[in-house]
């Protein structure tokens, strides 16, 4: 797989009311990659998500899988969102099955892959509760699950631990990790927590607002083995200050 | 001790007042019987239509115009609402005029219906169309509207097309909204019957009232409106019942 994205701008309304949200950002996403990027609000960083799901369309800039041109949605990008994304109506197993069955896959199939996926995020025992029986965690990990059981090719996440507790978030990263290295999954996450990006990518993206550009690329090549050691780590701790600080210097001079 | 807090006690406990009261005034003589006739003589006339099969008749005439004009309404405003919940085009098209509709009190349509149709079925069953549809249509799309897009984005997202969409995303999300939008519109719907059969009917509980009227019989009046009100709050009570069993998630 490889997710190609090639001087994507997208300008949001006409003539003089036009704003630009994205100029001309290009990066590159291959299998097994994890790749993240960071910016505060205002860095057109869910514009850009929603262009590469195909919700929306660049103004200039192409966007291709395997040279095939983006045009709309599609299963081959799975999206995770932040939140209210379960179909309140069905469990948590239906929800995972929510994909497959209107791909039109098989009915056993379908229930051998909703049972497996249930299983990898560890909520086979929730598999008949409602979302609103779950915590945001558990939510989130159904949604997860349903996007992985559609087979995608790039795992597309938005921002989703954002609405999560702190302790939550740092279970739901671990996992994720786990999840990605077991898998060799393409992942792209959007997310304004630069720790969070710094422990789940290989290569971070930072973005500067308004209009939303890339300005900085780092790759990341630590041991996550001890994640909870990571986090403290001087070395992490030193690339994640640096990077605070850019993040701090593209933000415009407030009356802060 | 009675459960003051259970939900039924004050609503039970505020009818019993009002039959009370309306007991101890009609017997005290204060009042004219030809106005106020009292419960049992509104008892007896029940039990005296009850047994010549009258009311049952009446009822199953009022219900079944309410049943198919309602029917009409609410199997038409669905996928009409959604369509204009969910296409702009079809919205601006079509919001305007239904907003203009509805604001025509239905039964002013009554004499046009009459005039097209005669004093048959027909024209009782469109008036309860008429008044009830607009209403019905435009309160669905409402509830379309307000369908969270992440929801719709995630179908999207794991392939879904537009038809697979509105029926597995939107239909499911909005019913609790319909069946509510159904039960609220379904008392126009037993106003406007009433009304019609007021006009021109051979039977009916609206029909009823009206000849009970020339024979200045009050009593048959009160038990008119009384079995009115109690198959309005049946019909009320059997759509919260459905609606708790068949979209438990949304309580």
């Amino acid at each position: 797989m490889h997710l190609q994205v090639e001087n994507v701008s997208k300008r949001f309304g006409h003539g003089t009311a036009a704003k630009l949200v994205l100029d001309q950002i290009s990066f590159d996403l291959h299998s097994g990659e994890f790749l993240a990027l960071v910016g505060s609000s205002g860095s057109g960083k869910s514009t850009l998500m929603r262009l590469i799901a195909g919700l929306e369309r660049p103004s200039t800039g192409s966007i291709r899988i395997d040279g095939q041109p983006v045009r709309g949605p599609g299963s081959d990008r799975g999206m995770v969102f932040q939140k209210y994304s379960l179909y309140p109506w069905l469990t948590a197993a239906q929800n995972v099955a929510f994909g497959m069955s209107l791909q039109g896959r098989p009915r056993l199939e379908i229930r051998e892959r909703t049972a497996y996926f249930l299983e990898v995020v560890g909520l086979a025992d929730a598999a008949r509760r409602l979302p609103r029986e779950l915590s945001g965690g558990m939510q989130q990990r159904v949604a997860i699950a349903r996007a992985l059981a559609a087979e995608p090719r790039v795992l597309l996440l938005d921002e989703p631990f954002g609405a999560l507790d702190i302790q939550i978030r740092e279970t739901m990263q671990e996992f994720l990790h786990r999840l990605w290295s077991q898998t060799g999954l393409a992942a792209l996450l959007i997310t304004h927590d630069l720790e969070e990006a710094l422990l789940l990518a290989n290569r971070v993206h930072i973005l500067a607002p308004s209009p939303g550009r890339i300005v900085r690329s780092v790759v990341v090549d630590h041991d996550r083995s001890a994640m909870g050691q990571l986090r403290v780590s001087p070395a992490f701790l030193a690339l994640r200050e640096e990077l605070a600080s850019c993040l701090r210097s593209l933000e415009p001079a407030s009356g802060r | 001790m009675p459960r003051i807090n259970h939900p039924w006690t004050l609503g039970i406990a505020g009818v019993a007042l009002v039959l009370l009261l309306w007991a101890g005034v009609s017997n005290s003589g204060l009042v004219d019987r030809l106005f106020l006739p009292t419960p049992q003589a509104v008892w007896t006339a029940a039990q005296g239509q009850w047994s010549s099969g009258m009311l049952v008749r009446d009822a199953l005439a009022s219900i079944q115009r309410v049943f198919l004009g309602f029917a009409l309404s609410a199997g038409l405003a669905l996928p009409i609402g959604i369509a204009m919940g969910s296409n702009t085009v079809i919205c601006r098209l079509l919001e305007p005029l239904m907003g203009l509709i509805r604001y025509m009190p239905a039964p002013a349509f009554i004499p046009l219906l009459i005039i097209y149709f005669g004093l048959e079925e027909l024209p009782k069953v469109l008036l309860i169309f008429i008044g009830t549809f607009f209403f019905n249509t435009l309160m669905i799309m409402d509830a379309v509207k307000f369908v969270p897009h992440e929801l719709i984005e995630t179908a999207r997202t794991l392939g879904g097309r537009q038809l697979p969409i509105l029926t597995r995303v939107v239909a499911p999300y909005i019913a609790p909204q319909v069946l509510d939008t159904y039960r609220i519109n379904m008392a126009s719907a037993w106003n406007l019957v009433i009304v019609a059969e007021l006009v021109a009917a051979t039977e009916g509980l609206g029909k009823r009232i009206s000849l009970a009227q020339r024979f200045l019989r009050t009593d048959e009046i009160f038990l008119g409106l009384i079995v009115i009100g109690l198959i309005g709050l049946l019909i009320d009570l059997g759509f919260r019942a459905l609606m708790r069993r068949s979209c438990a998630w949304a309580n």
